[in-house]
């Protein structure tokens, strides 16, 4: 069963890594493609907490949102050097989740969701007045983040495959966590909270932790997110953005990282190739949404396995 | 032209400019293959009446031009920006590298344009703005690739200030949405305003009910209420200032009450003003010709996203009339486009250095036509042939 | 600020409440009896508006308008729930939230596609039009007193139905142990649709009488949603008098935090950065709210008993 959870994801990846090379390789697909990675960690993340800890948020854009306003806030400093750039996105977004988690882990089930919802509002209107990054207009970057001083990340192919990178260890890392003790106290709080704290665990903290994690996780795909753009505004941190999130991570399955992997990539695939069939593909899209929902009850994963 | 005219033979050298590229000579293949359009204009979500607007007004002016520009045949690719920064960036990058579009055109939200400008002027594609006009753009960044038939959203706001100062209104109440925009509209209307504000109130985007803001107008009772409200905010304002009895302080406004909020707004605003650099009833021919003929084709009053599109139509067509259909001289292009050699619906238009229009703007009040639909119609000439206040930090390169 | 217009923001406030309780009651039932979150209420709330302004403008009456309305909006209602909610009333609550996101979707498309993307207009009925004078300057519209009585004699009802009732004796055993009801011979399912149907007719009864004074446009129901659940959370969920409490709580903050905080802060900062300042607090004040009571009461401010 292990093996095979594995195996899809290392096939995506192999995938990935010679996209370019068989007929993905124009800088337009190389963007999509970026753009289905970046949202892929950003999934990741949002498995951690949505699969293992059973904490459904409906606010990680905001970790996204934070992430990538380290980035344009480093940027009006002058410090694009990625080695600071991504720690200190990172640590913001982190730190962001450790407090307001904080909070919402008090709670549970519906009030844990419309608790994220309003911390996500709360970093949606904070970011809306910042008027020195440009406020609702968002703010250009002219350049991208840095390299040990090169512009290497500004090669679509070189970025590709720094996505890619960084997919694959967000994948590894939040695979290996569940994986570990810890994933297993998590998901076993998630199943029976009174019996984990019977045996002596105390699931707060655990949450928490797992919460910050994801936080951070999620502030690394903001960053990526803001340099495949070239631009930020607070609209990445609208909360329909997080129910996109949510909606990739419940259409991969829920059972760890790979579903989320497999619903991120699907879920900006689809939305483009509708986009091209017509200008009411939502029409299409909602539908689509409400049956994926009602028939595939353990996701794209689920799928995969029943055979 | 005599290829175009037969269908079969326009289709074999359309394919052959899109599928086996490699086989038709480049000359050839410049003349022959359609110029394409890539329009962003936003078509989900709260703008999308706004984009609407932009991308009849551009659909109309093919019509008038027989879905041609200088002689040869255009496709329009057309792009819903979804007003989400990154997905823009994402389909504008497609248009560029995927459909190989040879304008950009469109763009209702600045936002949206500040996202997608560096890609398409990095690939050296132009870009005509038709709404989105921000003070960045006409200032230091200006960009040789870049052109606007709009305005500086300055300008717009600065008309109001002047119109205040005119009427000798001392004390002015002002209110705006809590956004960039909103912020430059008020430093836009401070710049010709020299009475005193009694107070300005921020809103979110997300306000529903003004009554708070209303009742706070009523106990100060100022001269005149300035405000910027566009979409929907601008009906739900609109709808309670008339029902809480304020329409009798002068009503001073940009961008919420105009024909796309009208249908919505109705007798509610009736009176009110607002500032533009164009109106349904401006009159010259080529204006009668485009306001009648978009009413017969899409059958509602078109506001100035639909106008300013439309001039875009024909400020291409004169442009590639102008080079003789050849693309491939970004210098000779540019020089075509700044020369501004048509006719607007507007009047006198012409570029300025930081290819901004230089134009006149005016005051309009919102009137009842005879068919009992609402537009907005001129009231006086407040500024002419304005200059915005960005061009002078522009530094516009001679050659690209 | 003087006492007046205190009251008066007061007034606005508790108007605006009422508009939001509207929504919320009909979602917290849903919510409480059949445990069953729909992020479509929003859309069932624009579908009233859209309805309530299109059949007064074929009618020519606003009264016929909201008249038609009413049943036309439990007809949607329940044909929503045939097609799509029924089945997920045994799914957990992320399914649930996700389907319900696909219906608004769905919804938010298909008014754009039928009415195009220009806001409809409902004009006010005239015998509302009115205003009663309440400060030199000011009138407070006739129509908004409408709707604050409105809201208190739905508000009654409710309390009438649920703690008077049969049928309201049904819905309260079923909120809190549906089998139990189930095994004693009453039809659970046709209990739930009846809930469900009657929930969208409320939702649809407050978008109609929105729509003269917002903007009928699509997407409209997603802002009053969002303030919706965060009434629904402060309150308690399933609690109709928590709803009530917590909805004019909401519309009191929401009013008074933006008439106020720009003058709070003016103590702290200079006159514009207290007024940009005082307005992004202000719009982050209700969730700020919210916050702090899920803080201390994770359950909300009266939880239904379970």
């Amino acid at each position: 069963m292990r093996w095979r959870d594995a195996a899809v994801p290392l096939a995506i990846f192999a995938l990935l890594a010679i996209a370019p090379f068989i007929g993905f390789g124009q800088g337009y697909s190389l963007t999509l493609l970026a753009r289905a990675m970046i949202f892929g960690i950003a999934a990741i993340s949002l498995s951690l907490i949505v699969g293992g800890a059973g904490l459904v948020s409906l606010g990680h854009a905001a970790m996204l949102g934070i992430g990538a306003y380290g980035v344009v806030v480093l940027d009006h400093a002058r410090i694009t050097e990625a080695w600071i750039v991504i720690p200190a996105a990172m640590a913001a977004a982190g730190a962001f989740a450790a407090v307001t988690g904080a909070v919402a882990i008090r709670t549970s089930g519906v009030h844990f969701i419309m608790i994220t919802l309003a911390f996500g509002q709360m970093a949606f209107f904070a970011t809306s007045s910042l008027s020195v990054y440009g406020g609702d207009d968002g703010y250009t970057l002219y350049n991208r983040t840095e390299l040990f001083g090169t512009r290497a990340l500004e090669g679509r192919l070189f970025f590709h495959f720094a996505c890619l990178g960084l997919l694959i260890l967000s994948w590894a890392l939040v695979e290996t966590l569940l994986a570990s003790r810890f994933g297993r106290v998590l998901r076993a709080a998630h199943q029976n909270e009174t019996r984990a704290r019977a045996v002596g665990f105390e699931p707060y903290r655990y949450r928490l932790v797992a919460y910050a994690l994801a936080g951070a996780l999620g502030g690394l795909a903001g960053v990526l997110l803001a340099n495949g753009a070239e631009f930020v505004a607070p609209a990445y941190l609208s909360w329909q953005r997080s129910g996109d999130l949510l909606f990739m991570v419940i259409l991969g399955g829920v059972a760890g990282p790979h579903g989320a992997l497999m619903g991120a990539l699907a879920f900006i695939l689809i939305e483009e190739w509708l986009a091209h069939l017509t200008e009411h593909w939502r029409l299409i899209f909602g539908p689509l949404l409400i049956l994926c929902v009602y028939f595939m009850r353990d996701g794209m994963a689920g799928v995969l396995r029943r055979d | 032209m005599a290829i175009q005219d037969n269908p079969d033979l326009a289709r074999r050298t359309f394919l052959a400019g899109t599928g086996a590229a490699a086989l038709a000579a480049p000359a050839v293949h410049a003349q022959t293959a359609p110029i394409k359009i890539g329009l962003v204009a936003v078509l989900t979500g709260a703008g999308a009446s706004l984009g609407t607007h932009l991308r009849d007004g551009w659909m109309l002016g093919m019509r008038h031009l027989d879905t041609k520009i200088g002689g040869r045949r255009v496709e329009t690719i057309v792009i819903d920006d979804e007003l989400r920064p990154d997905v823009a960036v994402t389909k504008v990058r497609a248009a560029i590298e995927r459909d190989k579009v040879d304008f950009v055109v469109g763009v209702v939200f600045s936002n949206i344009l500040g996202a997608i400008i560096r890609p398409v002027t990095d690939s050296g594609t132009f870009l005509i703005s038709t709404n989105a006009g921000p003070s960045t753009l006409a200032g230091r960044g200006c960009s040789p690739y870049f052109f606007t038939t709009s305005y500086n959203n300055d300008q717009v706001h600065s008309v109001m200030g002047k119109v205040a100062q005119d009427s000798n209104y001392r004390r002015v109440f002002v209110l705006t949405p809590n956004y960039q925009a909103g912020r430059d509209a008020v430093a836009g209307f401070k710049s010709k305003f020299q009475g005193t504000i009694v107070d300005e109130v921020y809103v979110p985007l997300t306000q529903l009910d003004f009554s708070a803001e209303l009742a706070r107008i009523a106990s100060l009772r100022p001269d005149a209420v300035f405000t910027f409200m566009p979409g929907g905010l601008g009906v739900n304002l609109v709808k309670q200032y008339r029902q809480a009895g304020l329409a009798n302080i002068p009503f001073l406004s940009t961008f919420t009450v105009d024909e796309s909020t009208l249908p919505a707004q109705g007798e509610a605003a009736l009176g009110f003003y607002s500032a533009a650099t164009w109106a349904p009833n401006m009159d010259n021919p080529a204006n009668q010709a485009f306001v009648r003929d978009f009413e017969g084709v899409f059958n509602y009053v078109p506001a100035s996203y639909a106008a300013h599109s439309y001039d875009a139509a024909r400020l291409l067509d004169s442009a590639v009339r102008k080079v003789g259909g050849n693309l491939s001289d970004k210098n000779a292009l540019r020089a075509a486009i700044a020369a501004a050699d048509f006719q607007s619906v507007r009047g006198a238009f012409r570029f300025g250095i930081n290819q901004y229009p230089v134009q006149d703007l005016w005051q309009l009040q919102v009137a009842r036509r005879p068919d009992g639909r609402f537009q907005t119609e001129t009231v006086r000439k407040v500024l002419t042939a304005d200059i915005d206040p960005w061009a002078r930090e522009c530094r516009m390169p001679v050659r690209i | 600020m003087n006492t007046t217009l205190l009251l008066i923001q007061v007034l606005n406030g508790l108007q605006f409440g009422i508009l939001l309780f509207l929504i919320a009651a009909g979602l917290t039932l849903v919510f409480g009896v059949m445990d069953f979150i729909n992020l479509a209420h929003g859309v069932q709330y624009m579908v009233g508006a859209y309805l309530g302004a299109t059949l007064a403008a074929w009618t020519g009456s606003f009264w016929l308008g909201l008249l038609l309305a009413l049943p036309a909006t439990l007809l949607f209602g329940l044909l929503l729930e045939f097609l799509v909610f029924r089945h997920f009333y045994d799914r957990d609550h992320l399914s649930q939230v996700l389907a319900t996101f696909g219906v608004i979707v769905f919804l938010n498309q298909a008014m754009k596609a039928l009415f195009g993307t220009a806001p409809l207009q409902m004009p006010l009925p005239e015998a509302l039009n009115g205003g009663i004078p309440v400060m030199d300057g000011l009138l407070y519209p006739t129509y908004r007193l409408a709707i604050l009585g409105a809201g208190l004699a739905v508000a009654g009802l409710l309390w009438f139905l649920v703690e008077r009732t049969r049928a309201g004796m049904l819905v309260r055993a079923g909120a809190s142990n549906a089998p139990m009801v189930s095994a004693l011979g009453i039809d659970i399912r046709r209990l739930f649709m009846l809930v469900f149907g009657f929930g969208a007719m409320l939702a649809g009864f407050a978008g109609v009488l929105a729509a003269p004074i917002l903007s009928v446009e699509p997407g409209m129901g997603d802002a009053p949603l969002i303030l919706a659940f965060v009434v629904i959370v402060i309150g308690g969920i399933g609690s109709i008098r928590g709803a009530f409490v917590a909805a004019l709580l909401v519309g009191l903050v929401e009013t008074l935090g933006r008439g106020m905080m720009p003058d709070l802060m003016r103590l702290f900062l200079d006159p514009s950065a207290a007024r940009q300042t005082g307005a992004a607090l202000a719009s982050m004040l209700v969730y700020i709210v919210m916050a702090a009571i899920l803080a201390f009461r994770p359950a909300g401010l009266f939880p239904a008993r379970r």
